[in-house]
């Protein structure tokens, strides 16, 4: 779980363009929208892109985008719960 | 990092947002924010007192090319919004409150006679009392932005707002 | 006091017909334009509703007289603008300073579309020539071109509200001395580029679009064109027909909110109206009609709504989103809602907003839901509100 939050960091500031931000200034737990990071409804449809294209996962409401990202952890919470099963090796 | 990152540092900007926008809008709002830097404009003018006529002739081909290439894997919706020209405009009203009326007009080259036309139309139906124009360019490696503030009276430096002033300007101006 | 500008002439190609008495039929039989997707090659056919216009390229290049090569949107454009210029009785533009002041947003996208799909399997594969119409000024210089203007030509990109800024400016060129004559307005094509563009913003229905409704989900992407003949009081003589009415005022304001959004409190769309009735010398009282820029996505509807509900509480005049038939034609709407406007004056009608049920919990009036006749239709606000926070509205007068 760490190391998924961990990932979700980097490729958080990776694809919003946080250019100030570096991975361990993101809270698990800070809020990502409005207050804390300050993200907005645009930032919301790249995250719903970040988990299709990264994770597999189709979110296909607009409106359960606050809930999953609210913050790093309810996002990996919400990953590790959707994620397509994946195969024994 | 690209020029207009280091000028974003240069000029300490303090602007996060302007790390989201295409390059079109970075130049867009970069260059406003010198053109603005000596004049007193915030507390000389109301919101809705400023207009904003930009142009080009490239449009917003530069980020069309990049949000086209993210079509397949999954389209980006940060770069579909800026897709329009006129998207430099929103980010200079966004930034500076501005709104007052805003165009954005599309041409081959600086058309300097229309720009001298119809932002003194502007001015004579008493719709603004000030207006930032000119051409703001972008396709990527060649850039230009050449921005004026029309004023009802001007400083020592000011120069007249005729279409001949600007047309000499734009053309003595080119790098 | 400010000179008049007259509309001699009007022209509009949609989803809902190929022109301006095609368009009037559905619109009184309470036909809509949306549908599967048909004529775009794009893998969300069967996924999305879209307002396509039933013609393909060869057809709509046969009926215009340009080559089936060229793009769609100067292919629509050229079919409108044709209609209206006819319709003015204008055969050519001897003795007159004509202008051609045209949006669009898309450009030649349809064809830089196939050649970047031939440029990603094969980067010496895609023919070069494609992309050269990409730019929105292409469109126009090809259309000018074609119907033979040549004095003034520009090309208007701002979004939604593109060609209603065209049809002020070339009011504005009128009313300034600088032109005689303005064919103003705008075209769009659809192309892959803007559908996946507003699928990913999650602003598009899964079904045929609601405006203004309590339950809507978003807009249907459509295409079409739609241009006026605006002339002077001098040239509005000469020609031997009545005008349909006249551009009584305009205003465009910037809500500096949001790129694609609107503020909650609509400030640019109050703004715009409230100084475009100002400019016109009249009061909320005196507008019959007010067609909504209505696409029927949450944010705009509320926004759109809040804005009117504070400029003409507690009297509110009759509105609808035409939208609900022609689908949101992006650079093209401001210039057809205009044609829709200027004919509900010349009629005396209001047109529905289908499929409208259940009112919004916020605004205490609703759309209309029935095509009405009869009407007396005197003054017309035309709404056109675009990403970028640009927001214009029109008002039209009987002349």
């Amino acid at each position: 779980m760490d190391k998924l939050m961990g990932q979700l960091k980097r490729q958080i500031i990776e694809r919003l363009n946080l250019k100030d931000l570096k991975p361990e200034d993101i809270g698990d737990d800070q809020p990502l929208f409005v207050e804390g990071l300050g993200l907005d409804s645009i930032d919301a449809l790249e995250l719903i892109v970040l988990l299709q294209q990264d994770y597999h996962i189709k979110l296909d409401k607009a409106e359960d985008g606050p809930k999953v990202f609210h913050s790093v952890r309810t996002m990996a919470d919400y990953i590790t719960k959707h994620s397509p099963a994946k195969k024994a090796s | 990092m690209d020029f207009l990152d280091e000028l974003y540092r240069h000029y300490q900007l303090g602007y996060p947002k302007f790390h989201k926008m295409d390059q079109l809008s970075k130049l867009g709002v970069l260059a406003t924010d010198i053109l603005l830097n000596e004049s007193d404009h915030a507390n000389k003018y109301g919101s809705d007192e400023t207009g904003i006529v930009l142009s080009n002739s490239h449009g917003s081909l530069d980020v069309d090319l990049k949000y086209a290439r993210t079509m397949e894997a999954g389209a980006s919706p940060a770069l579909f919004v800026y897709t329009l020209p006129n998207i430099v405009i929103g980010e200079i009203a966004i930034k500076y409150k501005f709104r007052g009326e805003n165009a954005f007009f599309v041409f081959k080259t600086f058309n300097g006679n229309f720009m001298a036309a119809y932002v003194n139309g502007l001015f004579d139906s008493k719709l603004i009392r000030n207006c930032i124009c000119g051409w703001v360019d972008y396709l990527g490696e060649d850039y230009r932005a050449l921005l004026m503030l029309v004023e009802t009276s001007g400083s020592e430096k000011a120069i007249p707002f005729t279409a001949e002033g600007i047309n000499l300007l734009n053309n003595t101006s080119h790098g | 006091m400010n000179p008049p500008v007259f509309v001699a002439g009007l022209g509009v190609v949609s989803a809902i017909g190929l022109d301006a008495a095609a368009c009037l039929h559905s619109f009184e039989t309470e036909e809509a334009g949306m549908a599967d997707i048909k004529i775009l090659h794009t893998r969300l056919r069967g996924k999305l509703p879209v307002a396509e216009v039933k013609l393909s390229n060869e057809a709509l290049a046969e009926l215009t007289g340009l080559s089936s090569g060229m793009p769609r949107t100067a292919l629509l454009s050229a079919l409108a603008a044709r209609e209206a210029l006819a319709d003015a009785g204008i055969f050519n533009f001897k003795d007159l300073r004509a202008g051609f002041i045209s949006a669009n947003t898309v450009g030649g996208m349809d064809k830089t579309e196939d050649f970047f799909e031939s440029f990603m399997m094969n980067a010496a594969a895609g023919k070069l020539r494609d992309v050269v119409y990409h730019e929105c000024g292409s469109i126009t210089e090809i259309v000018a071109d074609h119907l033979g203007i040549n004095h003034f030509i520009s090309t208007v990109s701002t979004a939604c509200s593109s060609s209603a800024n065209a049809v002020f400016t070339g009011a504005r060129m009128i009313r300034h001395g600088l032109l005689d004559l303005a064919l103003v307005g705008g075209a769009d094509a659809l192309t892959r580029f803007t559908l996946n563009g507003f699928n990913t913003l999650m602003i598009l229905d899964k079904s045929f679009c609601k405006p203004f409704d309590e339950h809507r989900q978003g807009l249907n992407l459509g295409e079409g064109a739609g241009y006026l003949v605006l002339v002077s009081e001098e040239i509005m003589n000469r020609l031997n027909k009545s005008a349909y009415c006249r551009i009584a005022g305009y205003s465009n304001a910037n809500d500096a909110y949001h790129q694609t959004a609107s503020s909650p409190g609509g400030t640019g769309s109050f703004l715009a109206m409230k100084n475009a009735l100002e400019n016109s010398g009249l009061v909320p009282g005196d507008i019959d009609y007010i067609n909504l820029h209505g696409t029927g996505t949450n944010n705009n509807d509320i926004a759109e709504g809040t804005a009117i509900k504070l400029l003409f509480d507690p009297v509110y005049p009759k509105m609808s989103s035409t939208k609900s038939f022609t689908g949101h034609t992006l650079g093209a709407s401001g210039g057809m809602e205009a044609v829709f406007s200027a004919l509900a004056i010349r009629h005396g009608i209001i047109y529905p907003n289908l499929r409208f049920e259940t009112p919004m919990k916020e605004l205490p009036f609703t759309p209309v839901t029935k095509f009405l006749n009869h009407q007396r239709v005197k003054h017309v606000i035309s709404n056109s509100f675009g990403f970028g926070g640009n927001c214009t509205s029109l008002v039209f007068s009987a002349s």
